[in-house]
Parts: C-alpha cells; structure tokens; sequence
C-alpha cells in the first residue's frame, strides 16, 4: 500500500465546472512482449516472433493502430491473420467514447488469446504520459500521446538484447501525424498501405474500409446532395423549433419515401413523410435525423406506387423521372402529411448488412453494387477483387461512409456467408437480419457454468424442501431436450388434493450480474427455428441440469397448491425444492395412460387427477371470458438426415396439452399475485392490453358478410359470440373467424409494476399475470423467479432487482428480443415452406380467402397453415378490370366474378424463384374460372420459362 | 455506453490505481496552536481539518453530563469552495447533523470516555475539498488530533471506503468512483483489535459480496493506520527535539 508514495501526482482539469482529478503516474506497467527482459510481465502477451510477410517491413513487428484505424478498419483488425497488436488506452478510451459496437468488438479481439492484442496503459505510465500543451486541442493531445507510446516502444524494444530486429509500426491515416511520427524516429504507414503490403492475402485489401480521401476518387464531382448541417447547428435549430429530431424509418416498398418518427410529449410521435432522393438526403434506415418541415403548400399523402431501385448502372445519376411517379394529383386533403427534409444526422446507427453483390458489367470493374435483403436498406458501393467468387453468396457488407457526389453509400466487404438458398446461410442471414445474438458462447460467459460432476449436495438439501418422493413427471412435445416444468397431483389424508407445478431452478445458477446473467439478459429468449434452436443460456444448463428429466435428482422452484376437487384453491405455498422426476412423458403418451384404462400407476393417477382438475380450471376461465384464439400454426417434419422438410402438419392439440398449459397458467397467476403484493414497485408482470374497438372493424364486417353478429364490448362477450358463430355444413368457418380475431389483438408486453397502472391481461381474462413456468427459454422468468425467491428468503436481492427504471429498461429489451424472435420464428417457417415447395414442385390445393384487398385476394391453405396473396395485377401486361367496395369487402373481377371473405377457391402453389434473395410462394388462381385471369390446369410452363429471363 | 469505466479490463482504476490500493496520504498534527490538538489530513485530493478542545467542563446546561464518562460533542461542516460546485452550506443541514453524529458514534466507540466523568470533548472537522470519502478523511483526521491533545484511546481509528465494481472490490474511493452508481461502504476500524468502530452502506449489496467488500476496507484501515502511525511517531520526534532545544 505505501507504494502509492512513490507515485508522482498530477492534475487535471475540466472545461466548465473545474473538476480536480488525481492521476497517479506508475512504474509497474509492462510492455508486455516475450522479448523483454526489463519489465517483470510474468505472462506476456506479445509474442517474440511477430512475423507477417510484408513488402513494406520485413522485420518481425508489433502493430499500433490509432484511434481513426481502430473505429474504421475493425473488420481487419478483427481478421485471425492480423496479431500482436498494440492497442494503446488513449486510443481504447476514444473509441469507446466514440462507438460503442466498435469498442466491444475490440475488446473481444483483446479477451481472445490467438489474437495476441496488447492493452498498453500508457495514460499512466510514467514515460508515456503527457500533459495537454496550451493552445492544442485535446485530438493534437491524443494523437501526440499515441506517437509517445510508439516512440517508447521503439526504444524500449530495442534495448533488450534478445530482439534487436523487433520493432513497432504505427497505422495511421492522418498525414500529419504520420509526418511527425517519422520525425521522431517512428516507423509509421497507412492502414492501406500496409494491409496491401501483405503478401499472400489478397483478400484482407477487400475488408478495407474507405477513408474519405478515397470515396472522393471513386464517385464523380457531382455533388448529388445538400450538405448536412454540423451537430451544432443541428442543436441549435433543434432547441429553436426550426428542425425536428426523429428516427427514420424507409419504407420497404418504395425506395424514394421514407416517414420520420418524431417523439413528441408523452406517447404522441408525429411522422413526417421524406420524398425523393434530395430530400431523403442520404438518411438510411433507423439513423437518427434533424428534418425540417415544408410549408403547409408542400403536403402531399404518401404515395401508393411501389418502386424498387432496380438499374442496372451505378452511375450517379439523378433519378428525376422516378420521382415523378410519386407526385399523384390528391383531391383529399384530410389524406395529407407533413413532408419535410433530412437537414443532417444526428446518430447513424449502420449496422452490418446481410445481402448479395450485383456483379458490375464491366468484366474488369473492382467495384460492385451490393443489394441488401433488407429492401429498406439503399444499395451499397464496394470495392472488391473477388466479385466473381462472390456472385450467388450470401454476404456481409458494411457501410464506411456516404459522400454527397455519390449515389449510393460507399462500404467493404466483410465476411461470406455461403451460397444463396443453402441452409445454414438463410439461416445465418434471418437470425443476423433479425438481430438474435447467436454466437457461441465466450468463454467468460463459460466459466461461470458450474463445474460437472454436479450433484445435489447436503447444503441444497438443508435449505430445500426435499420432494423427491413424489410423483412428479413431466409432459412436452416430442424431442423435447429442455424441460423446465414437472406436474404432480396427489390426495391428501384430508381428501383434498394437493397439485405442485415444479420449474427448473435456473435463477440457482445463474447469479445476478455476472457475465452469464448479462448474456442470458441480453439473448432474452430463446429463439426456436425450424429444426434449429437458439439457446438463451449454455446446453449444461438448458439441456442438462435446469432440464427436469426424469429419474434424476433436480433442483426446482415449486409452487404447491391445496385444491378441493373443484379446484379450488385452499391455499397456495411457494418453495424452493429438490425434485426426481419419474416419467417424462409426450403429450401422446400422457394421453394414452389417462385413456387406458388398465393402467394404475402412481404416474397414471396423477395424470388423471391433473386432468380432471384441469378442466375444471379452464371451464371456469372460460367462464370468466379468456379466448381461445387459433394461428394456423405449421411444424415440418424433418428429413432426419438432410433435414429438409418432407411434410407439413398442421399442430394438432391433445386434451393433455390443455392440462398443463392450464396449471402454468395458474401458477404464473399466483406467482404474480405474491410478487406484486411483495414488491409493489417493481414486479416483473406481463400485461395483454385490449385493443381499441376500430381493432375489430374487419373481424364484424366478415361476419356480418355471413349474417353472423359478433360482439366485441368485452372479452367475455367476444369469446361468447365467436363460440355461437357457427355455420352448418361449413365447419372450418369458426376457425377462420378466430384467425382473424387473432389478427385484431394486441402484443402482449413485460412491464415493471412500478412503472404502470393497468396490468390486465385481455386474452387471459386475468387482472395480474406474469411468466414464472419457462426460465430455461425466457428470461423474464429467472427475474420473476429471483422476486418470488426475495419474497420467500430463499435467496438476496441485489440493487438492480429493486430498481424499477433498470427493470423496465429490461423489460423493453426484452419485449424487442421476444417480437425480433416471433419474426424470425416466421421468417424459417417461410424459408422451409419454400424448400418444401421447392421440392414439391406444383401443386394444386383448396383454399379460403381470409382478406379481400384492392387488387388481391389473400388466401389460407388450412392443409400447410400457409397463406398466400393472389395479385390480380401484372407488371408486365394490363390488368383485369377491377372494383372494389369496402364494405363488404368485396372484389369484382373483369364484371364476372365477384370475391367474397370466406369463399372457397382453388389454386395452385409454387415457387417464385425469380428474385433470388427475395423467394416467395406464389399462388394463382384455378377456381372459381375466370377467362384471362385464372391459370389452367396443366401447367403453364412457359412462363416459369419467362421468369429466368427476367432474372 | 454512458459513464466512465471504472476499473479497466488491465486493472487500473481511473486515476491509475490498482484495485486496493490507496490514494496518496499526507498528514500533519498540531497545526493550530490555540487547541488542545488538531491535525490537517489529505487523501488523495479530500482534505480535512480537525481540532479538538477539552476535556473540559461541559459547557451549557448541566443535564447533558454524563456522570460516569465524558460527552464527545463533534460538530461536522465542508467548506463553501470544497466541492467542484460552489454552493452555501449552511451548518445543520441533514446531511452535516448525520454525519457529525455518525462521527460522534465512532469516537464515543474509541476514546476511552470513562476516565472524565461529567466532562466534554468538543471534535471540530471541516472538509477543505471534497473528493470522495469526507467521512474517513473526517475520522482521520480527527484520530490525530486527538491523539494530538493527548487523550486516551483504545487505538487508532482508521476510517476508508471501499467499493465494488464488477466482482472487484476497490479501496478508498475517489469522488468518481463514488457517484459511479456502485455501493459505497465506509467503514471505521481499530486495527489492532480489528473491532469495528461504524460500517456505513448506502446502497443495496448483494450478501454474497459482502465479505469481500468488508475484508477489502478492512486491509485499506490497516494500510491506513501504519501511515497514521508514521505521521504520530515522525511529529513526536519533531516535537521532542523541539523541546529539548
Ligand atoms: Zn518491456
């Protein structure tokens, strides 16, 4: 401790307020190279022999980046060819000031061993700090500090005897610090220069970034563009009332439109609408914008056209005549929107881009248009040498910069993913367009698992109630691997029954705050794809020690009820407990034991009292007005080796399945009950909100169409009517109604109580709900879990627990997390729907139109859950005559058909393989016959013909 | 990524220190001639000043007399210019009474009272600058003066702060540090008998980390009390050759 004496002692002070700091300046900092043999480094982490082939230096040599090189040339500096780097702290802390994505992505490079990247703490090193010089501003500072650091290097390196070639380059694209680095005696390039100085890695020169001196070469003089106004102006203005801050948002059908979302006060957002590429002013989607409004004259209704930036060419140049297409005379004014125009950028949030590269015609051209899966995403210039290897892949580009003489935004390449249409690459692409963290665990996060053999030991028993005596099993679908609730059901001395719901204990492993809870935090879910899973949390957990697999001894979070045989609840008891499940059972299997009557089992019996109970439970939810809704829901049945999809079945619901959703469904209520009465302030609960009444505008019109009448002033009312909504000799017609009530609901959120006052949930008809049964897959539960566990004293709180803001800033995290994964979700189904089609060829199939629109009929296939749009506009040639009326709604075609909700129709499916990045399931009409506009049945070859020569 | 990082992935804390290291101590004792004793105390950039009068006579009403002990009466203020923000502060605020009486708590702890029964010992601390642990520079200090006007105690007191970033604890806290959102525990120690004085948190802790944010601020009143300990000896050095000029 007295070693702090020793230290010299230096201030520092702020601009407004003078804040005093201390700096301790010390002797003990490494350099941390193998080589060395003045400092005292016991595990160094530069290596002795830092060889890359380089025409510039052919001496082994560490590398120091400055700040600029870090910020921009991450994907090389992330390239497992690129080691023993130097990263100094002033440049770590100017990045992390400046990027937060790059800051982390940095500080993995430093954490991963191969790479061999060196923290220099040179800010408190007693040779390498400097104080900021009057007159210099605190950049000349910084860059200053960085060519102290390297000049040390330099001398310091080659005073140890061992390594005398060994030196140090600096990277930087500053041509003054360059200049003055050499000055010093400091070998210094540009990252260019060096990285294409590397021999026998050509395609590390493609994962550049563009500085601004290049992207002014590559475009033409032009400018294109209005300047963007300085942050400061922007601030001003902004303070003024003259700009307006908001996020923007593209529009995905139209290249030239965008909205920008302006927050006003409280919930109220204003949009205003962007037209034309001037105006858009090289915005891209999610930046944060400054616009600036239009007069009153200037307001138009968005356009309905839909426009795709499909040339060819990468010219710059001005694409006045597409724009004239948006301006449509409007006779109605109540249709019009602000307009304005992005005057500068506040924050751009690129991110990398999944997309694929439109080879340039010119056959020698390096540089390509790269198009984005993400039709809301303008395209994106690249420069690369690989292009023809690179045609039909997947790829990941990223954007470096957008000038004002230049059309497009100018990127790199970053990595490949794989062939277009392949497996494992679509797969890639939706979960990283979806934004699902799904990397592999780090091994930070690892080593927080605990260590096997695991078992239950003395001190779990002491502190648990011990069950395993009882009876519980468990019941899952099929394949099922992490399991996370056991049922048991039991008569009591008394003859009342006593019902236990047992969870995985997953909050005993996973402690607060450490970097497993972060990774569990911020994944949120896990995301279930078509023959593919995503884990919230590592397998040891998921799959092995949370899962509640039978005739192991598992640790569990119980709740217990005492209920009388009509389920009702006498009383209610939470504990943490040792559980031994006997039989881990399917929901088929569950539903064979309770159905045969031979078997007398303990497992059996249980089951069956679960059953009765069950029902008994969900009559009365019924009762009380809860929905039962229907999503045509689809699951493949995989090929077990390839895995493609062989057949498609719709879900098919069991008794058992109902019997254990409805004790989920109340131990979730009365877990929310005790964490609300306990911590008023920031219980974790999950609210439904009832959806405004214009909601269900479409839902009555449909019925109505059948002279049908369904009530919507309350859940209990809705849920009445839509059971008496039936129709003889027309059975499916019920669940078509309740797919479209489905369609009229709201999402269902996680919120902190502290932070609102309605809790209700509509489609549960319950006044308090929350999700306590999954901890393996959600993590909103292993929250609720640690509440319960605090409520009960089985375990301690921690401040972030208690701190409403910091639970509702989860929350909103994990409602993104649950929706980004609904889509994904969806977005495998589509892809395995396609393969299916794909390999099924043509198909011809009955069908009910769920919605009629303007110029299409969308149609449900209930044999595949599929739907599907039939246009009856053609790009190419004119279309039929259409009109059509609201309010039915009805569509009539060509004066001879007319296009009712609910009807029967015949088409035929298959698949739209003309744009490659964008596969879809096209369907056509067959039945009812309509000359000119339905297809025939042989099919019609021709014009998939067509279609590749569009292509 | 808002907030500073306070400890970096190499271990260094914001002003260059390592996890439990201390910040840089000076002391002086007997800088007021007309006290009975008083000492001037700087940590790191938190300075204090403490003086101590009596025992004497306990002053005003009779009825607070102790008739088995004395009264230690402390009275705790910061200096207008002491904080970044310059602002009045006015003596009895809520938070200058708590921490005189925490003060008070800590000396009636250590000071062996019972030797002037029906007497007082009046402890005056002023922060000068503010940077982080007022209470434990305020402990420190006032321990010297004490020791200064020679009165019995038990032990040294020796105060400091600890704190817990990212499952790291860190000693005597810097005002950075301190308004970083983590838990901040002062804590009161008599070395020698490791018998704490006052331990003070502010915020919630998880119980798992207690131990390790307690064994932390336990080591830094140690370090603490060797330099205490050095300043006692070297001022009674200066003073008895003084004397024996
Ligand atoms: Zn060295």
């Amino acid at each position: 401790m007295l070693k702090s004496k020793t230290f010299v002692k230096k201030t520092r002070s702020g601009s407004v307020l003078k804040i005093v700091r201390e700096h301790y300046l010390r002797d003990d900092i490494w350099c941390g190279s193998e080589i060395c043999s003045e400092c005292k480094d016991e595990s160094p982490v530069l290596q002795r022999d830092a060889c890359i082939e380089s025409n510039l230096c052919p001496f082994p040599h560490y590398l120091i980046p400055d700040t600029n090189v870090v910020l921009h040339q991450i994907d090389i500096l992330e390239d497992p060819l690129i080691r023993n780097v130097i990263i100094l702290q002033t440049v770590l802390q100017e990045v992390r000031h400046r990027s937060a994505p790059v800051y982390k992505r940095i500080k993995d490079a430093i954490h991963d061993k191969e790479k061999h990247f060196y923290t220099f703490t040179n800010e408190h090193h007693r040779d390498t700090f400097i104080e900021r010089e009057q007159n210099e501003s605190a950049n000349d500072r910084n860059d200053r500090a960085i060519r102290v650091s390297a000049k040390w290097y330099t001398e310091h390196l080659s005073r140890s005897q061992s390594g005398a070639e060994l030196r140090v380059v600096l990277l930087t694209n500053d041509r003054s610090n360059r200049e003055k680095a050499e000055q010093i005696g400091v070998i210094a390039y540009r990252c260019e220069e060096y990285i294409k100085s590397l021999i026998g890695n050509p395609e590390l020169v493609d994962r550049l970034a563009l500085t601004s001196d290049d992207q002014n070469e590559i475009s033409g003089s032009k400018l294109l563009f209005p300047e963007h106004l300085p942050l400061s102006k922007i601030q001003a203005g902004i303070k003024s009332g003259t700009f307006l801050q908001g996020s923007f948002r593209a529009s995905t059908d139209n290249y030239l439109e965008a909205t920008v979302f302006i927050h006003g006060e409280g919930d109220k957002t204003t949009e205003v609408l962007l037209q034309g590429l001037q105006n858009l002013n090289r915005a891209v989607h999610q930046d944060v914008v400054a616009v600036e409004l239009f007069p009153k004259e200037r307001w138009v209704a968005p356009s309905s056209v839909v426009l795709q930036d499909d040339q060819q060419n990468d010219e710059d140049t001005e694409e006045e005549e597409a724009e004239k297409k948006l301006k449509s005379p409007v006779l109605d004014t109540t249709m019009l929107k602000p307009t304005g125009r992005v005057v500068g950028i506040i924050k751009r949030n690129w991110r990398p881009f999944c997309g694929m590269l439109n080879q340039s015609q010119i056959k020698e051209s390096t540089r390509h248009l790269f198009t984005p899966a993400d039709r809301r995403i303008p395209r994106i210039r690249i420069e690369t040498r690989q292009a023809s290897s690179l045609v039909g892949q997947r790829i990941i580009v990223a954007i470096d910069g957008w000038p004002r003489n230049s059309r497009y935004p100018n990127g790199h390449f970053v990595r490949n993913l794989g062939g277009a249409g392949d497996k494992e690459t679509e797969t890639e692409v939706l979960l990283l367009e979806h934004d699902v963290p799904h990397q592999p665990f780090s091994q930070t996060v690892l080593s927080f698992l605990p260590k096997m053999p695991w078992s239950v030991t003395e001190e779990d028993l002491k502190v648990r109630a011990d069950l395993r005596h009882l009876c519980v099993c468990s019941v899952d679908p099929p394949g099922c691997t992490d399991i996370d609730d056991a049922l048991h059901c039991r008569e009591l001395d008394n003859g009342n029954l006593e019902v236990g719901v047992h969870i995985a204990d997953v909050s005993h492993f996973i402690r607060p705050g450490n970097a497993l809870d972060q990774e569990a935090a911020s994944r949120g879910t896990t995301v279930y794809l078509c023959g593919k899973r995503i884990d919230m949390v590592p397998e040891l957990l998921s799959s092995n020690l949370c899962s509640l697999r039978s005739n192991v001894e598992r640790l569990a979070f119980s709740c217990i009820w005492e209920m009388n045989h009509n389920a009702e609840i006498i009383n209610t008891r939470f504990t943490k407990s040792v559980i031994n499940s006997k039989a881990s059972l399917t929901y088929a299997e569950a539903q064979m034991r309770i159905d045969d009557s031979s078997m007398n089992d303990d497992v059996t019996k249980s089951l069956r009292g679960l059953n009765m109970l069950a029902k008994i439970l969900k009559a009365r939810r019924i009762e009380k007005g809860a929905l039962t809704l229907s999503s045509p829901e689809v699951r493949f049945h995989m090929d077990s080796e390839t895995h493609d999809p062989i057949d498609l079945q719709t879900k098919e619901l069991k008794d058992t399945n109902s019997m254990v959703e409805e004790f989920m469904l109340l131990a979730n209520i009365s877990v929310a009950q005790k964490i609300y009465e306990e911590f008023s302030e920031c219980a974790l609960l999950r609210k439904h909100p009832a959806p405004p009444p214009s909601n269900y505008d479409i839902l009555i019109k449909a019925a109505k169409s059948k002279d049908l009448v369904i009530r919507t002033d309350s859940a209990k009312a809705l849920a009445d009517s839509l059971n008496e909504a039936t129709l003889e000799n027309f059975l499916y017609f019920n669940t078509l109604l309740r797919i479209l009530a489905t369609r009229c609901m709201m999402q269902a959120v996680y919120f902190c109580s502290g932070m609102d006052s309605d809790f209700h949930h509509y489609g549960l008809a319950s006044p308090i709900y929350t999700h306590f049964t999954s901890p393996i897959r959600r993590y909103s539960d292993i929250i609720v879990h640690r509440l319960l566990a605090v409520a009960i004293h089985a375990d301690s709180t921690y401040p972030d627990l208690m701190d409403k803001h910091k639970q509702s800033a989860l929350c909103n995290n994990l409602n993104y997390r649950h929706k980004m994964a609904q889509y994904a979700q969806r977005a495998s189904v589509a892809f395995h729907t396609q393969l299916f089609f794909k390999s099924k060829g043509i198909l011809n199939e009955e069908g009910f139109i769920l919605f009629v629109r303007k110029n299409a009929i969308i149609i449900l296939i209930p044999k595949f859950g599929l739907e599907g749009t039939v246009f009856f506009e053609n790009k190419d040639k004119p279309g039929p005559r259409l009109s059509f009326d609201s309010e039915g709604p009805t569509l009539t075609v060509e004066e001879q058909h007319t296009f009712h909700i609910f009807d029967k129709v015949k088409v035929t499916i298959s698949l739209d393989a003309s744009n490659i990045q964008h596969q879809k399931i096209r369907m056509a009409l067959l039945e009812p016959v309509i000359p000119g506009v339905s297809v025939q049945l042989p099919e019609p070859e021709p014009e998939a013909k067509k279609q590749k020569l569009d292509r | 990524m808002a907030g500073l990082e306070l400890l970096s992935d190499q271990g260094y804390r914001l002003d260059g220190r390592k996890a439990t290291e201390l910040r840089k101590v000076q002391a002086r004792m007997g800088v007021f001639a007309q006290a009975d004793g008083s000492a001037y105390m700087e940590q790191g950039n938190t300075k204090a000043l403490a003086v101590v009068y009596g025992p004497h006579e306990v002053r005003g009403s009779r009825s607070k007399s102790l008739h088995d002990r004395a009264v230690i009466n402390c009275q705790y203020s910061m200096a207008t210019f002491s904080t970044a923000e310059r602002k009045r502060r006015p003596h009895g605020d809520r938070k200058s009474s708590e921490m005189s009486l925490h003060l008070k708590q800590t000396f009636e702890a250590a000071v062996l009272t019972q030797l002037y029964p029906r007497s007082q010992i009046d402890i005056y601390v002023k922060i000068l600058q503010s940077d982080g642990g007022n209470y434990s520079a305020c402990v420190n200090a006032a321990t010297l003066a004490l020791v200064d006007a020679g009165i019995p105690m038990r032990d040294y007191v020796c105060a400091c702060t600890a704190g817990f970033v990212e499952d790291t604890p860190l000693a005597d806290l810097c005002h950075a540090e301190e308004s970083g959102g983590g838990t901040t525990l002062s804590l009161a120690l008599l070395p020698r008998s490791e018998n704490i004085a006052l331990v003070q948190m502010d915020a919630r802790l998880h119980q798992d980390h207690l131990p390790a944010l307690m064994e932390a601020a336990m080591e830094a009143c140690k370090g603490l009390s060797k330099v205490l300990d050095s300043v006692v000896r070297q001022h009674l050095q200066e003073v008895s050759v003084q004397t024996r000029e």
